[in-house]
């Protein structure tokens, strides 16, 4: 069949934080750059981060990128990478600084500057006590950033395809990537985006929970083309349950709640996190406070007639407080919770919020997979950045605000690749094989002509369940196996999926089967590589790997200090080793300890 | 020109759950059943910054435009 094509530069999936600061790279660069994206640029998932970006500017308190950088590889557990995590600390104000220059309106202090907050698990002196290291906009900090990289991509000329959907990715014999298929959702008509740089920036996938604090649009699109054209992703067991999503809606509370003093609590109203974290108690890092959390509710000190919650507390404070600094909280909480914080406390549990893991990258954003012993080699042509990337920066476990500079950071960094690579002379427009479009056009043939198949909804409603019982906040070894049998079966009966509407235009209904296509690669990936970790790290904590003086806090560093790497094939799974050593040679790597808060 | 549905319904995924929340009750309850006019209101109220249509959805803030309030009024309902 005859498939239309288009020819760039640079083509980038997703015009969220990451992509948009990745375009702007590239265009200012004056490379022709696209940006795909499923819905307009200014309607990406970073909206909805209220909490802010991470840099240790020191405007509040006295801070460096040693402490952050300490902070950040304690806050993985280890797990992340060393050079990517110095990389990130010590370029965080470069990138927050340079948002400021494109009038990214973040709140200040008296005296003019960006004003900084306290968040959970940030700290001063390699964890002596909390610091002041997160800078915002109000609560509208990845709404404001958003609308800044915006304005500054259309001054460049960076060309925008919105509702465009990008199937799948096209590489060639060799292994090199050159470029995606897509979807004009408008006309229901498919085209090849050739490029001699493809940049992934597509966001996370944490609608594969069942509860969950992110939006619909959170489908790990960029996470499915990925593994479906062979490339392992990295890490995928580690999620991030958010301690404070309201019960039974999800919706997230921002940890700026208790960085300006909120309080949890359980059913006789004591502040527990006393007892889990003596030091940064409340401020704990999020899986130390998720744990706690759903401790108290196992140990029956939970709240509400089911005591299957706990409280948020935050009526010590002044109504000026919280109007002032935390305005958006109360309308959630009387919407979602049916509670005003102001008079009583917000009824929250732990909730799917974020994947550490990701599409495996270099500190540069290069897609980097396993290749003649190598286990880091470049995939020539591909870039990732943001949530759908595993730069590893989070390893284990993400810190707030963490993520927003992840965008920033490698985002540009992903850029500034691409244009190295341009001008070396590393990228050519190579010649598309003649199948280039064909696995995308058999995926939607099928979808056209199933019969007697499967509802998106059911098995995509299946999908979330088995997730969020199988792989949530606490594991359990025969949970897990079952789990790796049963999100099997849910991925068989995906191959089967059918629609009623075959409408060309504005198909709704497949969109979202195609999206359940990338969702239902990230389940198993969550899955079989959770099972296969026999060990507790960050996010990741089995019952069967307690907290011993031989592995504190069920830590097994002897096997299992590795970055693991899932491939759709077969569920294939392999490991290659953390980086430890630092980026550059005067900084001392942070050694191994147990991390306690 | 009548507008497309399947665009609309599209255009209701918005950039955080809370509205995403509101609009699949919408999308359930309501949506089959709006007029031509009644679509037109909403496609140009879809058009509006996500945290300002959660303002009026939630009611912190007045709607302001008269040709929103009953898209805003349906998906308001609980
Ligand atoms: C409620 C909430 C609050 C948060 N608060 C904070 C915070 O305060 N601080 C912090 O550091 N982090 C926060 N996070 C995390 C952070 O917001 C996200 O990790 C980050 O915004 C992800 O940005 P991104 O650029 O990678 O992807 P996104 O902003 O999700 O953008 C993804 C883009 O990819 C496009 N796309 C996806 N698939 C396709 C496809 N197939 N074809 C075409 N386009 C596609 C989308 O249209 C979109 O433009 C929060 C997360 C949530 C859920």
């Amino acid at each position: 069949m005859n498939v239309a094509k288009r020819t760039f530069d640079a083509v980038i999936v997703g015009a969220g934080g990451a992509g948009l600061r990745a375009a702007l790279q590239l265009s200012e660069s004056g490379l022709k750059t696209a940006v795909l994206t499923k819905v307009f640029p200014t309607r990406s998932h970073t909206v909805a981060a209220q909490g802010g970006v991470a840099a240790s500017l020191g405007n509040t308190t006295e801070d460096n990128w040693h402490w952050h950088m300490y902070d950040t590889v304690k806050g993985s557990d280890w797990l992340g990478d060393q050079d990517a995590i110095e990389f990130m600390c010590r370029k965080a104000n470069e990138v927050v600084v340079e948002l400021e220059h494109y009038g990214m309106p973040f709140d200040r202090t008296d005296n003019g500057k960006i004003y900084q907050r306290p968040f959970g698990g940030h700290s001063q002196n390699y964890g002596q006590a909390p610091v002041s290291r997160s800078c915002a906009a109000a609560d509208r900090t990845g709404h404001a950033m958003l609308h800044a990289l915006y304005q500054r991509n259309v001054r460049a000329n960076t060309q925008f395809f919105v509702e465009w959907m990008a199937l799948d990715l096209i590489r060639d014999a060799d292994g090199d990537v050159l470029g995606v298929t897509a979807i004009e959702m408008e006309t229901g008509e498919v085209c090849i985006f050739h490029a001699k740089a493809t940049i992934f920036a597509t966001g996370g996938a944490g609608r594969i929970f069942h509860s969950s604090t992110n939006a619909f649009i959170n489908t790990g699109d960029g996470l499915g083309m990925a593994a479906r054209a062979g490339i392992p992703l990295e890490d995928m067991e580690f999620w991030q349950f958010h301690p404070t999503g309201v019960f039974g809606a999800g919706v997230l509370i921002t940890e700026g709640v208790r960085g300006e003093g909120g309080i949890l609590r359980n059913a006789s109203g004591e502040r527990f996190m006393e007892r889990y974290a003596p030091n940064l108690k409340d401020l704990a890092s999020r899986d130390v406070v998720s744990r706690s959390m759903v401790t108290e509710i196992n140990e029956g000190r939970g709240c509400g007639p089911d005591k299957d919650h706990v409280l948020l507390d935050i009526t010590h404070l002044s109504p000026e407080t919280i109007m002032k600094r935390l305005p958006g909280i109360r309308e959630i909480s009387i919407q979602f919770a049916g509670v005003d914080p102001i008079k009583a406390p917000i009824p929250v549990v732990p909730t799917a919020h974020y994947q550490m893991g990701g599409i495996p990258t270099n500190y540069k954003g290069q897609v980097v997979a396993p290749k003649d012993g190598n286990p880091n080699a470049p995939i020539s042509g591909f870039y990732a950045a943001g949530e759908c990337a595993c730069a590893s920066v989070h390893g284990a476990n993400r810190l707030g605000t963490n993520s927003l500079l992840d965008l920033l950071v490698f985002g540009k960094s992903a850029g500034e690749s691409v244009v190295e690579d341009f001008q070396s002379g590393d990228l050519s427009l190579k010649p598309l094989p003649a199948d280039a479009a064909d696995v995308s056009l058999a995926r939607l043939a099928r979808l056209e002509g199933q019969k007697n198949g499967e509802s998106v909804f059911e098995v995509g409603l299946e999908m979330r369940r088995t997730m969020q019982k199988h792989a949530g906040v606490f594991r359990f070894d025969n949970l897990l196996k079952e789990g790796v049998a049963r999100i099997k079966e849910v991925a068989e009966r995906s191959r089967r999926t059918e629609i009623k509407d075959k409408s060309k235009v504005w198909n709704t209904a497949r969109t979202e089967a195609l999206e359940l296509d990338n969702l239902i690669e990230v389940a198993k990936a969550t899955m079989v590589s959770a099972e296969a970790r026999k060990e507790s790290r960050g996010a990741h904590v089995r019952d069967d790997s307690p907290d011993t003086a031989e592995f504190p806090n069920g830590r097994k560093d002897n096997e299992w200090l590795k970055h693991t790497l899932w491939y759709s094939e077969g569920n294939r799974l392999d490991y290659k080793p953390v980086t430890m050593k630092p980026l550059s040679q005067d900084v001392e790597p942070i050694a191994l300890a147990k991390r306690t808060y | 020109m009548s507008i497309n549905r399947g665009r609309l319904r599209w255009q209701c995924r918005r950039a955080f759950l809370e509205l995403d929340l509101v609009f699949a009750r919408f999308l359930e309850r309501d949506f089959d059943r709006l007029t031509d006019g009644q679509l037109a209101d909403l496609e140009d109220l879809l058009r509006c910054e996500d945290h300002e249509l959660w303002a009026m959805v939630n009611g912190s803030e007045p709607c302001g435009n008269d040709r929103w309030k009953e898209m805003i009024g349906l998906l308001r309902q609980q």
